[in-house]
């Protein structure tokens, strides 16, 4: 399988801070793959690296062959990008279906619509004409996947689910992933939740301080081999 | 991070400076500046004398929005209304009420300060750029209602007649030394204040009132407060100007055109310094006095001037060479210096202390 | 009785133009919390490039009108694309000096090509016809031609904003401007959209304006106040809001002109500011 998305050498600046030291990251095409890490490691920093929120040279950042780092952001989602952003971000001033109806601004064809959205998280079809933002945090979660999902990627990133969620909403969004990546899209999950990420992905990448400090298969490597790439401890 | 952990013990001293080498130079020079004007009426001209009182008080103005803008964080464009009741109160005190205009102008800015406190209740239901235009409707009002009063000469004005009978040349020179007594005043007060523990507090307002506020800044009472002192300066440098002009009208008292006047010289010296005004106030002066006879194309000229200092130089002008070059003439910072590295004559390397000095020159501005 | 009856019509037919006035403010401040201090200046502006089109140019009124129409959408455009992007951020002070900049170069550059006296676009008759409903109470034809744009314009606005892929690209990029990239709205091209969008509202009220009174390059100021109270008299963020806005102020200095002609204008701000204090959020603050 050809990688659909590739980072060589990936560098990522706040300011004069460096976040990012250099990532290799290759996503095939139809995987999933998990970014672990702790807070401030670099996880969410990455994504929004290649959603061109961040600035960051052309030849760092390939989808499907094309070198796309430092590519305006507005410019990303119709290449196939789409990104569920930490915390959701949903949009204020727009009910719930204006959200998903933004999400659709780029027109790429595909399956997901409203409708098959709705058809994907029922709770929110009855609560389409309310203020995005006046929904519980996992209703939130819902739009904001649906708002990514009505672009139709086919690379999604999501960035924290289960950020601000109660363990049992937690386990009913994740339970929609593999509806989700059913037909081929590929998806990039950042957790913190370790056990979580490694259930629903393929392979893995553990972040500390920038860097990535171990890689492989989600279901053969070891906690301890875990425990030490995520906090750094040096053997 | 390794490196302040690695540091021999040894050299951790440090200490704190405030002051600069140019800011000790600075000050020398402004002392014998000030000595100079307080003797010029025995050495220069009528228009001389006449072309300072009107400096001062495009100065303190300038510096009086600054503080409002700068350090409060309030953009107003509407401090002419407090210019204004600065001049007319200096006015209706002398004319009127029988008191020296010498006196009336500092009495007329606490009747500016009293109105500044409903004025402040209004327009501090606005934000932003809201609070900036709200401003401007105020002034209005308070020139509608003065140009329509006939008995203070409604919309084309009236004189200071209360010093009719003073000799020309001592009210010449009283003028001049009120203008140097409130423009010491002002620069002096501002540099105690922003020094001060309540200074700090302002910048760390005005950069993030949330954080301030859960820090124990009482963020309300302080932007009162700077408003206060805004409206009692900017009226003090209003009695003062039409004290030197001798004639006050609505259009000139209330006119936004001082307010687009304290915007040009912040321009060029740069929001939130104490020195920036002064540059900016003495460049624009000298500007308008050659420049003002070409009418439009030099307000033409003003106009696009701001418009690409503010597009390409955000700090000022001023601003921009005082960052380039570390130029700090009063400086209100405070800088780290580790004394190892300053008997070695080196600038500091280390992350630590370029981070400290980073952050302590942007509290500066 | 009909003295009254007849400041409220006057004064909505006068605040039907303050209304279109502060449309494009309204819609300007709603996408991108821009303080524009030249609004009133581009009014004249366009006001001036009318006299152009008309008196230069020697084009009839109606061709000139969609040429303005046209011609306003790509200044506008133009000017934030160029210029106020880079000051559109949540300082408001780089976007207050640089329109206080524009306003001045604007009015200067109107003096020097135009010269300081006030004229006006003549449209033969058509300004001083009227009908009389009642004794006291005539209608211009003008003013209720400006009534009409005004409801019109206010339904469209609100049809754009609320109904349409554009209005929700609106709304969502002042929300959020870095988050709406990903959903591949470019802020910065919304931004220049929406102020396009402006300076069309902003032509209509500047060629309805121009038929009706004599303007002067330095009128920008006055006519900037007027828009801003009729928008936070109506309440930010509603265009029918800003209508009746525009028309509370009309009917507060209909009512002072009565009494006084000095104190028409004071009224108005008298007003405003007792708006301010007692419902500051105004008439129809947006509940949302």
């Amino acid at each position: 399988m050809s990688a659909l998305l590739e980072t060589r050498g990936l560098t990522a600046f706040y300011g004069d801070f460096q976040a990012l030291f250099g990532i290799d990251v290759t996503v095939a095409q139809g995987e999933v793959i998990a970014l672990i890490g702790s807070n401030g490691a670099g996880k969410s920093t990455f994504l929004k690296s290649v959603a061109g929120l961040l600035r960051t040279r052309a030849e760092q950042i390939v989808y499907r062959g094309e070198p796309v780092g430092g590519a305006a952001a507005a410019s990303i989602v119709g290449k196939g990008i789409a990104l569920v952003p930490e915390g959701r971000r949903l949009f204020a001033s727009l009910t719930v279906e204006e959200n998903l109806l933004l999400g659709a601004y780029c027109k790429r064809p595909g399956r997901w619509n409203l409708q098959s959205i709705y058809a994907l998280f029922p709770a929110l079809q009855e609560r389409r004409h309310h203020a995005a933002t006046a929904l519980s945090g996992g209703q939130q979660q819902m739009v904001a996947i649906g708002r990514a999902l009505m672009s139709n990627p086919d690379l999604l990133m999501c960035d924290e689910l289960s950020l601000g969620l109660a363990p049992v909403i937690v386990r009913e969004i994740y339970a929609a992933l593999p509806a989700i990546v059913a037909d081929g899209m590929s998806a990039i999950v950042v957790e913190q939740d370790v056990q979580l990420a490694r259930r629903v992905s393929s392979r893995f990448y553990c972040f500390q301080e920038g860097r990535v400090s171990l890689s492989g298969l989600s279901a053969q490597v070891s906690d301890e081999a875990i425990t030490q790439a995520y906090f750094g401890v040096v053997t | 991070m390794n490196t302040l952990l690695n540091r021999p013990a040894a050299s951790a001293s440090f200490e704190v400076r405030r002051a600069t080498r140019a800011s000790r130079v600075a000050v020398l020079v402004l002392l014998v500046i000030a000595l100079a004007v307080a003797s010029a009426p025995w050495w220069a001209g009528r228009d001389a004398l006449h072309d300072f009182v009107q400096l001062a008080s495009y100065l303190v103005f300038a510096m009086m929005w600054n503080l409002l803008a700068g350090y409060g964080g309030m953009v107003s464009i509407g401090q002419q209304a407090f210019f204004g009741i600065g001049g007319y109160g200096m006015l209706i005190l002398a004319n009127y009420c029988g008191v020296s205009p010498f006196v009336a102008v500092p009495l007329a800015a606490v009747i500016a300060t009293v109105v500044a406190v409903p004025v402040s209740l209004v327009a501090f239901r606005l934000e932003g750029g809201y609070f900036a235009i709200g401003t401007w409707v105020i002034a209005e009002v308070f020139r509608l209602t003065i140009a329509n009063v006939s008995v203070l000469g409604g919309g084309s004005g009236t004189s200071l007649t209360a010093l009719q009978d003073v000799p020309r040349a001592l009210r010449e020179s009283l003028t001049l030394w009120l203008a140097l007594a409130i423009v010491a005043a002002a620069v002096g007060l501002l540099y105690v204040f922003l020094r001060s523990k309540a200074g700090l507090s302002l910048t760390a307002m005005r950069d993030n009132a949330v954080a301030a506020s859960s820090q124990g800044v009482d963020v309300k009472r302080a932007r009162l407060f700077v408003y206060l002192v805004s409206a009692c300066g900017t009226a003090l440098a209003g009695g003062l100007y039409f004290l030197g002009n001798l004639r006050i009208s609505p259009d000139a008292a209330f006119s936004a055109n001082w307010t687009a006047f304290g915007i040009f010289i912040v321009l060029i010296g740069g929001l939130g310094t104490l020195e920036g005004p002064i540059l900016g106030a003495l460049i624009f002066f000298v500007l308008n006095k050659f420049l003002s006879d070409y009418g439009t194309w030099y307000l033409i000229g003003l106009g696009a001037l701001a418009i690409l200092v503010t597009m390409f130089f955000p700090q000022g002008l001023w601003g921009f060479v005082s960052r380039r070059f570390g130029l700090q003439l009063f400086p209100v910072g405070r800088r780290v210096v580790f004394l190892d590295d300053e008997t070695s004559a080196r600038p500091a390397t280390d992350d630590v202390t370029k981070a400290l000095n980073t952050s302590s020159a942007a509290h500066r501005a | 009785m009909n003295t009254l009856i007849n400041i409220i019509v006057q004064g909505v037919l006068l605040g039907a133009l303050y209304g279109l006035f502060a449309m494009g403010q309204s819609l300007v401040f709603g996408v991108m919390r821009l303080t524009n201090t030249a609004h009133g200046d581009f009014i004249v502006l366009l006001v001036f490039v009318l006299f152009a089109l008309t008196g230069f140019a020697h084009l009839p009124l109606a061709v000139a009108l969609i040429l303005l129409l046209g011609i306003a959408f790509g200044a506008g455009y133009a000017v934030q694309y160029a210029i106020l992007n880079r000051v559109s951020s949540r300082d408001p002070l780089p976007s207050l000096i640089v329109t206080f900049g524009l306003s001045i170069v604007i009015q200067n550059v109107l003096q020097q090509v135009f010269s300081a006296d006030p004229r006006s676009v003549a449209t033969g008759s058509f300004e001083s016809q009227s009908i009389t409903v009642a004794p006291g109470i005539t209608l211009g034809y003008l003013p209720l031609v400006t009534l009409a744009a005004t409801v019109v314009l206010a339904f469209a606005m609100q049809w754009l904003f609320g109904r349409t892929p554009l209005g929700r690209a609106f709304r969502a990029t002042s929300d959020d401007r870095e988050i709406v990239q990903l959903m591949g709205v470019s802020y910065r091209r919304t931004y220049a959209l929406a102020m396009g969008i402006a300076f069309v509202l902003i032509a209509v009220a500047a060629a309805l304006y121009s038929m009706r009174t004599a303007v002067s390059p330095t009128d920008g100021p006055a006519l900037l106040l007027y828009a801003f109270e009729a928008v936070i008299i109506g309440g930010m963020g509603s265009f029918w809001g800003t209508f009746l806005g525009g028309m509370a102020l009309g009917i507060a200095q209909q009512a002072g002109f009565y009494f006084d002609p000095g104190w028409g204008i004071w009224l108005g701000h008298i007003v405003f500011l007792a708006v301010l204090v007692i419902r500051p959020q105004g008439l129809l603050p947006k509940t949302a």
